[in-house]
């Protein structure tokens, strides 16, 4: 940490003298960087998936090559890579000579083709097929499907194209009527037509169970399973990857103190607890990031190197519980009535409750012991309960009908007690009757 | 009556007077004027286009009588090159006696009627033509004169249209006076009046022929893509069923028919066929007596005329003209080849096309012609086997006769129609694209190609690589620009053979069911009968597989003529979007129509309800039936009904994989109609698995027996999926692959190869996805542990678990966690289905479930 205090302050005494050189390397950093972050460009390498990269690989190659179909599933939480997988194996693919200009490919997406009529349609026009004229896709559905389905089937294994399918989302498409698309698709990838490589995304492990049972013994039962399955050491060196510039940044010198930087950050003891404390939350490298982002953005002329500092103030923005900055906006009003509705909580043991009830113990509570809280009319109070709901942090326990007097509607506090009093004790200028009151309901006696 | 002489007592000699007029439009010659000179006598009677005729028929005493509309010359006609197109009257005699009472009086003499009737035949032979005569107009309100000196003077007040008599209309009535040339609207039924003209042969079938014939060629307005396969049906019918008649009618008809008719490219394809390669020395072929067209035509234009008619024709032509090289012998290739260069990037979009094709084909064809020739006659091979039957037949008949030239080349033309109609299916396929058109046209398309699914048509020019073709035109994947890689190794090939899409040559452990559905289906065959027959089992029992089989060997088997020929349908309940599309498509596989499924449904009624002429068994599978349930089971309903009657000749063969689909889902009616003939698929046993296993391995050592009998073992406590059994083995040859050191000679699959496979395959992934999740994952389910522990109960709110959770963490040192943190868990395990969780707009309140055993996560969560 002290190394890298010294070297900040080193390397900006320089920046006074060729400040404006720096603010353009820094904003280049900023763009590699954040290009980096956001998209997931299969130019980044990828970390331990080697062994499901050589099965994907093997498979994609054998169906381009040798026209064999196949139907996968690579199956993975979000953000463990899935998609960067398939779009690293993709590009390989496509690099290889005899490849390149034999394979077709159909992208389609669960949140898109919400149906397979919809599907259809892509299919065709990505295949661009006869019936597609411009962009347009003609015919109704049943005349598409089995549009396609002979196109499909008049091929054969040595002398067609091979298609790859990526169906990302897959889970979405088994909710489809009848699970036509995938019937279809799996019931060609396994009969001699067109070669197919059929190969659904998906971040649900229980997949199999949602198919078919027609599907399903169409389905090869081949699963890539990406777990994010590495420890805090590599890590460590992800973060460390990310952070570092490549070598085809055009200031040697700059990347070379950068890298150092990155280093010794790496080195960096609380940097390290960051991390891993990062790490235990969540191991998706989407909110690596995430976190890397925003230190990132601190970054400026004046401040041209990422400091150990950054990384804890990201963190915290990362962790920070919304609700509880919510709470800190409140009126004392508000504030009051929310350790009204935690006294109820305690007394009914979390059964709802309504304006009125809050209402009572607000104005015990304002009528023996207040001080400093003005005891409000009835309406403002209810102003404030209903502000309260707006904000979502108590909500009604059935919708909200014409017949229901407000002041009688049961409600429910969607607050913890935890993040009750954590939320106090960072209240500024919180009156201390009300810190009592809230600790317990009682202290007023 | 007068007496007028007929052929049968005098010669007559017949000219043409004046010169001919060309019309170019439609190449054949037109007069204005014929002489008859009567042998013997000196006599010579001119007749003029717009005067009124008498015409030989078969009573002497009353000939008919026409206004004369037009003479012409059609020098495709063997007997009778001088052509009349006349309007016809009738006489009342002629009128039929049922009714007669429908004129409400009694008729005058002399009197005859303006025939009004379309559908009837009116070109004759102008050598029938006997004398002109005299008929006078008269408006309703004049009396016929009943002065008789003059036998010669017809007269004319109604009009008869076969149904009533109506006064004249005022424009007919005008007309009297001056020469008619636009087309004529009365015409008169050829069948009694051309009786004992040129031919002494005809029968009555025949004028059942021409007046459908001529039907078409009077309702000639251009008709959608789909239409011409009717009428093209019923031609084909008729004409293979009077194929020893040399009827220079016939042909007369369809040239005039055909010019207008929609499926013009096709015959004109068999013209130009004919005159283009035959080098003949008259523009023969090419006269036609449409009536809309007239035009004389020089002879010894044939070049010209080649070359227009070649414009006109789409490419259709030279494909069958390729085709029909070795069977009509008179064609030479290198005439083609003075054909080819003309044809070359030439797009008719003028005529309607059946077909299209991909465009690069066509391309190619422009590159390199002589190529063509083997690739595109190929797909006619088959077909051509069918028709060189028949032409045959017709060729010998030509002979008999001691033909003119003219005489040939109406018989020519004939099998080249018989050609194009009974072929009309592969050709559709195989023809080259004339233009791309809209998708109808493209479905259109589909569904023949379908028919033909048993040959590959369009394979053999697609092989070859083409250097850029940005469209395509048929339903087709673009083909790759390399050849597929070979199998190199071993396990290559045992990968190959055991994909599932690999067709063994038998199907090893079905044999009993082969057996029985073979005689089922076989015997329906001979019977000529119709039924049903259902077939359950769970997936991957070989149920379709057995079905296809089937087929194949009773396709052998008819081929061999052990079984009356039949037809092979295949629907799949699962490709389809809508229970009711089955028809559609039954219907497009069937006749290739297409058609809205209501409409379709009434066609395959009438179909199969009604008797046909062609008694060829249907033999229909429907696959995954259960998906064709609807609320009223109509479609079910009807197709187990059509069996049941005996014109159908159906034989419905059915799939599901429930045993008791007929007693769960189906109305009584339905399941009553279905029958008892049921057959169980059972899953396949361990030994049957090894078996097919072997079987596919047979001549390919690349696993250990050991490794068979496992896999075999494991797929059949699991399930009895075949596919399961294959896949499985497939992928441990992949796996023995990367596992090997030396890529050359991997060695044998052995047991732990498949072991590794089935692992992959069916071991649960949730064990690990909690193993590899993260320290805060793993503590929150943790905490649902606790909780549900606390409560006793298998669900709890997201509000308890957290208090849990901040326990837990408080208690394992690790920092607090934040509410948004751990939510942010929650939906990430639940994302992953690790939990059941409600939508998290229920908050703090969502309630959420383990979706795995607690002993489970225990066990994962252990260490």
């Amino acid at each position: 940490m002290f190394h890298g205090f010294q070297f900040v302050k080193m390397s900006s005494r320089k920046s006074k003298s060729n400040n404006l050189i720096h603010a353009e390397y820094l904003s280049q950093v900023q763009r590699i960087l954040r290009e980096r972050f956001c998209h997931q460009s299969p130019h980044s390498n990828l970390f331990g998936v080697q062994v499901q990269y050589k099965h994907l690989i093997e498979l994609l190659k054998r169906t381009a090559i040798h026209g064999e179909s196949n139907s996968v599933l690579i199956i993975g939480p979000r953000g463990s890579g899935k998609t960067m997988l398939i779009n690293h194996a993709l590009k390989e693919l496509m690099e290889v000579e005899e490849v390149s200009e034999n394979v077709l490919q159909v992208h389609l997406n669960g949140l898109l083709q919400i149906n397979d009529k919809i599907a259809l349609k892509e299919i065709t026009r990505q295949l661009n097929l006869e019936n597609v004229v411009g962009d347009k896709v003609f015919g109704s559905f049943a005349e598409n499907l089995s549009f396609l389905l002979e196109a499909l089937k008049r091929g054969d294994r040595s002398s067609s194209c091979p298609v790859i399918f990526i169906l990302d989302e897959f889970d979405l498409f088994a909710h489809h009527k009848n699970q036509t698309l995938l019937y279809n698709l799996f019931d060609i990838s396994q009969s001699a037509q067109t070669p197919l490589a059929v190969i659904g995304l998906t971040c649900r492990l229980d997949i199999l169970e949602l198919l078919e049972k027609r599907v399903k013994s169409r389905f090869s039962h081949r699963q890539i399973h990406l777990m994010n399955s590495f420890g805090f050491p590599q890590y460590l060196k992800i973060f460390k990857e990310q952070l570092s510039l490549p070598a085809e940044f055009p200031d040697k010198i700059f990347t070379e103190k950068w890298n150092e930087n990155v280093q010794c950050l790496t080195e960096d003891r609380s940097v390290r607890e960051v991390l891993q404390k990062h790490f235990n939350v969540s191991k998706n490298l989407r909110s690596l990031h995430m976190l890397l982002m925003l230190a990132l953005n601190r970054v400026t002329t004046s401040h041209p190197f990422v400091t150990a500092a950054d990384l804890m103030e990201a963190n915290q923005l990362c962790s920070m519980d919304s609700k509880a900055n919510i709470v800190h906006g409140l009126s004392v009003l508000e504030i009051c009535l929310i350790i009204a509705m935690k006294h109820l909580n305690d007394i009914y043991e979390e059964e709802p409750f309504n304006f009125q009830m809050v209402y009572n113990e607000f104005q015990k509570f304002v009528q023996r012991k207040a001080h400093s809280v003005y005891n409000f009319e009835k309406p403002v109070v209810m102003k404030a309960f209903e502000h309260l709901q707006q904000l979502e942090l108590i909500r009604p326990m059935e919708r909200t009908s014409v017949n229901t007097q407000r002041e009688y509607q049961l409600m429910k506090l969607l607050l913890d007690n935890t993040q009750i009093m954590n939320a106090l004790q960072k209240y500024p200028n919180c009156p201390t009757d009300v810190r009592q009151w809230a600790t317990s309901s009682l202290s007023w006696l | 009556m007068a007496y007028y002489p007929t052929r049968l007592k005098t010669r007559q000699t017949y000219s043409w007077v004046g010169k001919p007029l060309l019309d170019h439009e439609l190449r054949y010659h037109t007069y204005k004027e014929m002489s008859v000179k009567i042998e013997g006598g000196l006599t010579e009677i001119h007749i003029q286009v717009g005067q009124f005729v008498l015409i030989e028929g078969d009573d002497d005493e009353n000939p008919y009588v026409a206004k004369l509309v037009e003479l012409f010359e059609d020098d495709s006609l063997p007997h009778s090159k001088k052509r009349a197109r006349v309007q016809w009257f009738i006489r009342f005699c002629e009128v039929p006696v049922s009714k007669r009472h429908l004129l409400g009086r009694k008729p005058a003499a002399q009197e005859i009627f303006w025939y009004d009737y379309p559908a009837c035949n009116s070109n004759i032979s102008a050598e029938t033509i006997i004398d002109h005569v005299q008929v006078v107009a008269l408006g309703p309100d004049e009396v016929i004169p009943v002065d008789l000196k003059n036998e010669q003077t017809l007269f004319v007040k109604l009009s008869w249209n076969e149904k009533t008599f109506r006064p004249l209309s005022p424009e007919l009535f005008a007309e009297f006076d001056q020469p008619q040339e636009g087309s004529p609207r009365c015409q008169k039924p050829v069948g009694a009046k051309t009786k004992g003209l040129g031919s002494p042969t005809w029968t009555t079938a025949e004028h059942v022929i021409k007046r459908i014939e001529s039907r078409h060629s009077n309702s000639k307005s251009r008709r959608t893509p789909s239409h011409p396969v009717t009428p093209k049906a019923k031609k084909k019918l008729e004409l293979s069923s009077f194929p020893r008649t040399p009827s220079t009618r016939i042909s007369q008809q369809n040239s005039g028919a055909l010019l207008d008719s929609p499926g013009r490219s096709k015959r004109k394809v068999a013209f130009s066929e004919i005159t283009s390669p035959t080098k003949r020395s008259q523009p023969d072929g090419l006269h036609t007596s449409s009536p809309a067209l007239k035009a004389p035509q020089k002879t010894g234009e044939i070049q010209s005329s080649c070359a227009k008619e070649d414009k006109k024709a789409s490419p259709d032509c030279h494909r069958i003209l390729r085709t029909r090289v070795p069977a009509l012998k008179t064609t030479e290739i290198s005439e083609e080849r003075t054909l080819t260069p003309l044809r070359g990037g030439r797009k008719s979009s003028a005529v309607p096309s059946m077909v299209l094709k991909p465009e690069n084909i066509k391309k190619r064809e422009t590159e390199e012609p002589e190529a063509q020739d083997e690739t595109t006659s190929t797909p006619h091979r088959i077909r051509r086997k069918n028709s060189l039957l028949t032409m045959n037949r017709i060729r010998q008949q030509l002979r008999f006769l001691g033909n003119s030239k003219s005489d040939q080349e109406d018989d020519e033309f004939l099998p080249a129609a018989e050609i194009s109609d009974s072929g009309s299916e592969e050709e559709e396929t195989s023809t080259p694209p004339l233009a791309r058109r809209t998708s109808s046209r493209v479905s259109k398309n589909l569904c023949s190609s379908v028919k033909s699914s048993f040959q590959t048509p369009s394979q053999t020019p697609q092989k070859t690589p083409k250097p850029s073709t940005p469209r395509h035109a048929t339903p087709q994947i673009r083909s790759r620009n390399l050849a597929a890689q070979e199998p190199a190794s071993m396990l290559e090939e045992a990968r190959l053979r055991l994909h599932v899409s690999a067709v063994p040559e038998s199907l090893p452990c079905r044999e009993q069911e082969f057996q029985n559905i073979y005689n089922f289906v076989e015997s329906k065959l001979l019977d000529r009968s119709g039924g049903c027959m259902y077939m359950s089992g769970v997936p991957g029992t070989g149920k379709t597989a057995t079905v296809r089989e089937v087929v194949r060997c009773l396709q052998q088997a008819a081929q061999a003529n052990h079984v009356p020929p039949f037809q092979y349908i295949e629907v799949n309940g699962m490709k389809l979007t809508e229970p009711h599309q089955v028809y559609v498509q039954i219907l497009q596989k069937l006749t290739g129509q297409k058609a809205t499924a209501n409409h379709a449904a009434e066609l395959l009624a009438k179909r199969f309800l009604t008797r046909r002429s062609s008694p060829e068994t249907t033999v229909l599978l429907v696959d995954e039936l259960d998906l064709l349930w609807t609320q009223k089971q109509d479609v079910m309903y009807n197709l187990f009904d059509w069996p049941t009657h005996r014109e159908a000749r159906l034989v419905v063969l059915t799939i599901a994989n429930t045993m008791d689909l007929p007693e769960r889902i189906m109305m009584n009616r339905v399941s009553s109609r279905l029958g008892l003939t049921r057959m169980s698929f059972q899953p396949y046993t361990h030994s049957q698995l090894q078996q097919i296993l072997v079987c596919r391995l047979k001549h390919v050592k690349a696993f250990e027996d050991d490794a068979i009998q496992l896999v075999a073992r494991k797929v059949a406590a699991l399930s009895g999926d075949a596919r399961r059994c294959l896949d499985i083995c497939r992928r441990a040859t992949e796996i023995c692959e990367f596992s090997c050191q030396k890529p050359d000679s991997p060695g044998l699959v052995t047991v732990a190869h498949l072991l590794q496979a089935v692992d992959e395959m069916f071991s649960s992934s949730y064990i690990t996805a909690i193993k590899n999740s993260s320290v805060l994952e793993q503590s929150f389910l943790r905490a649902i542990l606790a909780e549900f522990r606390r409560s006793g109960l298998e669900e709890a709110t997201f509000q308890q678990v957290y208090s849990q959770h901040v326990a837990l963490c408080r208690m394992e040192g690790l920092p607090y966690p934040t509410m948004s943190e751990t939510m942010a868990v929650c939906s990430h395990l639940g994302s992953c289905r690790l939990l059941l969780v409600e939508p998290s707009r229920n908050d703090l309140l969502l309630r959420v479930r383990l979706n795995v055993s607690q002993d489970d996560v225990l066990y994962a969560l252990k260490d």
